[in-house]
């Protein structure tokens, strides 16, 4: 993978910059010693590292503003980080930029239970943003399973998704305002606590634009009320096709569960061995969760068994107990855990048509084969977010590229058949090259535009979503 | 005056390319205010035709031209329908005509429903449109999660034909749930009302309506599966006892009282202007207080105020600064600024964004600003 070549000039002035932050912000805030800023050099696309000139931990909108200005004005490229759990490689520096971690702004700014938000500072993280409001029986939708670790600030330039987000939307659906910070230091609000926009929607181009816009400082987030309970359903099946006409038919019933998720062979055999979670051995796997009172469950759930039953599942198995719901739910939540185990991985994040999923599963199995590589597929099937995950051997010379071209035609798969390149990853750097099987040069000159409005010199994140062919004489400029 | 009627995508983007004069986009033209000078009308009904419905994915795709009602229509037949609830504006404005997708989604139009399901912006998936220098784009899709590239979908929505002219749109649906019910709290001061609004909503019993007629009743709207609309109905009265006993309305009277209000049908009919204020729900009625209006309707649990007052008042004079917006929605006289101006910076945003998109300024000039 191409990055472009670090700035001569930006290295050669590194003291000189590190001073002028040192100048600005308190001691504690600036790391340029190579030993400390080693722990910036990757996300969670742990294959590409980089260490960064240097490192800045800003604690208010006011700071994070005056390092903009300072890196505007030397010319210093920019990669915002929140907790570095992208799996896109959004946060992976290049040797001359600085790094504007959000982890230390991690306050609740306002609590507001009689209009339903929360008001808080970008780098608290997602697992915590429901923790503050949980004991008044409010939470906070979005839920990506890396939520113990990644920031909010993260999930807004990410749009980040989640097992429930079928019921509840991703991130851009339960996002009401930011306090945002351009590359030139001003700082803009954006929204509040009144729904939609008086003019533009710039929240909504905001939220899922890789930090490439702005540095969000704040956000205002949608809380809603918890459900009175959930339970989950496991349902096995002894093909894929038939799993994936169960979750077409579930939906087109009429029901909505908040989550259906699906797991074939390879992914329940691995999640099997390592959580123990009691899984039937079987070609596919589906757990459905819906929520409500006892009563409402109960009426789903009815629902839901007849349609399954009119597909011979291998096996119904409906939670009686909170430990049952936890047992279902266990294996599916480990899966990435007990892949990593066995092997090295690429997780995928193509969407597809429903209606496609078979049809894609099939194609993947026959790649799989072709490629002599395996892939064990766990996905929000839902909607549609595939998360294929390639298994390779790191210390194999090779593997990994020969892992990452199955993974592309994976994704191109997933395009031909109607859908997208990443359903809730991001493009970042690891997707960047692929963008033009999915847009025309035309398409991406529109979403280019509007970085020339918020960034024109492109020092926001710039080598990241678009190739780098098509930005070079941007970023140039 | 000139009306232009492009027969498809590619006669759109020829036409725009070769364009030098400002341009008025319609769509059903059930909602015109009269801004800016004399321009030719570029009517975009040709654009139309549902291209793919798939009700197992709740996915449907179709032109801009598409009128709604033909829609709304072959989503009922398969029990499925557009989450938000689209208004139909035309009682409120004195307008005829068939309202379009894609006027629905340049004005980002939702209902009563928005509080719960979100915006129209929310169930758009994708859409396709052409830019004043008639660039062809395409953002989005038809899947439902989809985070590759910058959401333009988002920006192109609610643009009201500013940055680039709408060819199609793809929408997410939603089943039509089988019952349905509604209790009324009847005379209730505004503030009680915004306040029983608010527990109604902060309980898990999933409210997706919550709207205060004044004088007529506070209204909260219950959906789903029968026995469970039974049950959760009976709860959110028993949660709302403190604000008096509640009425019970069965499905059909729900269905006529939530159109009624989703159409605004108190303001039918009534002379003056029509504003509406986007607000904190909880800062409304202190707002309200302020304004001399002749009538308000509260949506949105109170974040959404439709307001009647004498013609040519200066509402937003009246509010002064507040978090939210006002937007003007009907004037008898011709008006210029429809839309609430904007803090400075994200003027400016806005401006250097309609230049980039529109860079001869053609589409709507004035509208937005
Ligand atoms: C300033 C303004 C604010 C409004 N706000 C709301 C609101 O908040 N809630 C609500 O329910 N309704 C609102 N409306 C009314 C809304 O436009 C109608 O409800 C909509 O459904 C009308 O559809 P139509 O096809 O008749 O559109 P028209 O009346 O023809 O056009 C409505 C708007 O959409 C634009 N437009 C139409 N077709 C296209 C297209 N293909 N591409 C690009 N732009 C197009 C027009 O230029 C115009 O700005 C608003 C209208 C205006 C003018
Ligand atoms: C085990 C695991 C499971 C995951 N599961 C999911 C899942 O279920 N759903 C899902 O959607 N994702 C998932 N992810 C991906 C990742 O957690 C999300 O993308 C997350 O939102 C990243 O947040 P972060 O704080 O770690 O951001 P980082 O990794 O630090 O940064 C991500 C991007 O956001 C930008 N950014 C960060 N903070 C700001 C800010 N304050 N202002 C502007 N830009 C900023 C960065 O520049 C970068 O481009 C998973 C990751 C892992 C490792």
């Amino acid at each position: 993978m191409d990055m472009p070549l670090p700035d001569p000039s930006i290295l050669s002035r590194k003291a000189r910059i590190v001073d002028r932050l040192r100048a600005i912000l308190p001691h504690d805030a600036v790391i340029d010693a190579p030993a400390e800023t080693r722990a910036y050099d990757c996300d969670a696309l742990t294959a590409y590292r980089c260490q960064p000139l240097a490192a800045v931990l800003p604690r208010t909108t006011a700071e994070v503003s005056a390092i903009l200005r300072l890196c505007h004005e030397e010319g210093v490229p920019v990669v915002p980080r929140g907790s570095g759990t992208s799996l896109a490689g959004g946060a992976l520096p290049t040797a001359d930029c600085v790094i504007l971690g959000v982890a230390r702004m991690n306050g609740v700014l306002e609590t507001d239970y009689a209009n339903r938000f929360i008001r808080v500072q970008a780098g608290r993280t997602n697992l915590s943003v429901t923790g503050a409001v949980e004991a008044d029986g409010f939470f906070y939708a979005p839920d990506p399973s890396s939520q113990l670790a990644c920031a909010i600030g993260g999930n807004i330039a990410m749009n980040s998704g989640g097992a429930h987000c079928l019921k509840y939307g991703v991130t851009t659906n339960n996002l009401l305002g930011v306090t945002i910070v351009l590359m030139d230091g001003s700082v803009l609000q954006i929204g509040g606590a009144h729904l939609d926009p008086g003019g533009l929607d710039l929240l909504g181009v905001i939220c899922g634009s890789e930090g490439q816009l702005g540095v969000v400082t704040e956000g205002t987030l949608r809380i809603l009320p918890k459900p009175e309970g959930a339970r989950p359903v496991l349902i096995g099946f002894s093909s894929n096709e038939v799993a994936g006409t169960c979750v077409s038919d579930i939906i087109k019933a009429g029901v909505l569960p908040v989550a259906i998720e699906f797991m074939d062979r390879p992914c329940i055999r691995a999640c099997e061995a390592f959580a123990k979670a009691g899984y039937p051995d079987c070609e596919a796997l589906l757990i459905v969760e819906v929520e409500g009172s006892d009563a409402e469950i109960d009426e789903q759930l009815a629902l839901i068994r007849a349609i399954a039953l009119r597909h011979d599942p291998v096996e119904f198995r409906e939670s009686r107990s909170e430990e049952e719901s936890k047992r279902i739910w266990l294996g599916r939540k480990s899966a990435f855990g007990a892949m990593g185990q066995i092997n090295d991985y690429i997780c995928l994040d193509g969407t597809i048509p429903v209606s496609a999923l078979p049809h894609v599963l099939s194609r993947i199995g026959e790649m799989s084969r072709s490629y002599g590589l395996d892939v064990a597929n766990v996905f929000h099937a839902g909607d549609g977010n595939m998360h294929p995950l390639i298994l390779f051997d790191a210390n194999k010379p090779g593997d990994l590229e020969l892992s990452e071209a199955l993974g592309a035609d994976i994704l191109k798969l997933c395009v031909e058949v109607g859908g997208c390149l990443t359903g809730e990853h991001g493009v970042g750097v690891e997707k960047r090259d692929l963008m033009p099987v999915q847009f025309t040069p035309d398409d991406m000159e529109a979403q280019m535009r509007v970085k020339d409005v918020f960034d024109p010199q492109w020092l926001l994140n710039p080598a990241k979503v678009f190739p780098l062919g098509a930005t070079s004489a941007r970023r140039g400029a | 005056m000139m009306t232009l009627r492009p027969a498809d995508e590619a006669e759109l983007s020829a036409l725009l390319r070769g364009r030098t004069g400002p341009l008025r986009v319609i769509g059903g033209a059930t909602r015109v205010l009269w801004f800016g000078g004399a321009a030719d009308l570029l009517d975009c009904t040709a654009l139309s035709g549902i291209t793919l419905y798939e009700p197992g994915a709740l996915t449907l795709v179709a032109g801009a031209g598409t009128p709604l009602a033909e829609v709304e229509r072959v989503l009922a037949a398969e029990g499925q329908r557009l989450p938000f609830e689209v208004p139909d504006l035309r009682g409120l404005l004195g307008t005829a005509g068939v309202s379009t997708l894609g006027g629905v989604v340049a004005a980002n139009a939702s209902g009563p429903r928005r509080l719960q399901a979100g915006a129209c912006r929310d169930s758009l998936i994708g859409l396709r449109f052409v830019d004043g220098t008639g660039m062809a784009v395409k953002t989005g899709g038809r899947v439902m999660k989809n985070v590759t590239g910058y959401d333009l979908v988002k920006l192109l929505a609610g643009s009201h034909g500013t940055l680039g002219v709408l060819t199609e749109v793809s929408f997410k649906l939603l089943p039509v749930p089988g019952a349905s019910a509604t209790l009324v709290l009847r005379g209730l001061d505004d503030a009680s009302a915004v306040q029983a609004m608010a527990a109604a909503l902060g309980s898990p019993f999933e409210v997706t309506g919550a709207a205060h007629w004044p004088g007529e009743g506070t209204f909260l709207r219950i959906e789903g599966f029968a026995d469970s609309v039974a049950y959760r109905s009976g709860r959110l009265a028993r949660l709302l006892a403190p604000f008096g006993s509640a009425d019970m309305l069965d499905g059909d009277d729900t269905a006529r009282q939530w159109q009624a209000i989703r159409d605004v049908a108190p303001f039918h009919d009534r002379p003056g202007d029509v504003w509406k204020l986007s607000v904190k729900p909880s800062d409304a009625p202190g707002l309200v207080a302020r304004l001399a209006a002749d009538a308000v309707l509260y949506d949105w649990g109170g974040g959404l105020v439709w307001v009647r007052t004498a013609p040519g008042a200066d509402l937003r004079a009246r509010l002064g600064p507040f978090e939210g917006h006002a937007t003007l929605i009907r004037a008898d006289a011709p008006v210029t600024a429809v839309f609430q101006p904007q803090p400075a910076p994200l003027a400016a945003l806005a401006a250097a964004l309609r230049r980039k998109f529109d860079p001869r300024g053609i589409l709507n000039p004035g509208l937005m600003g």
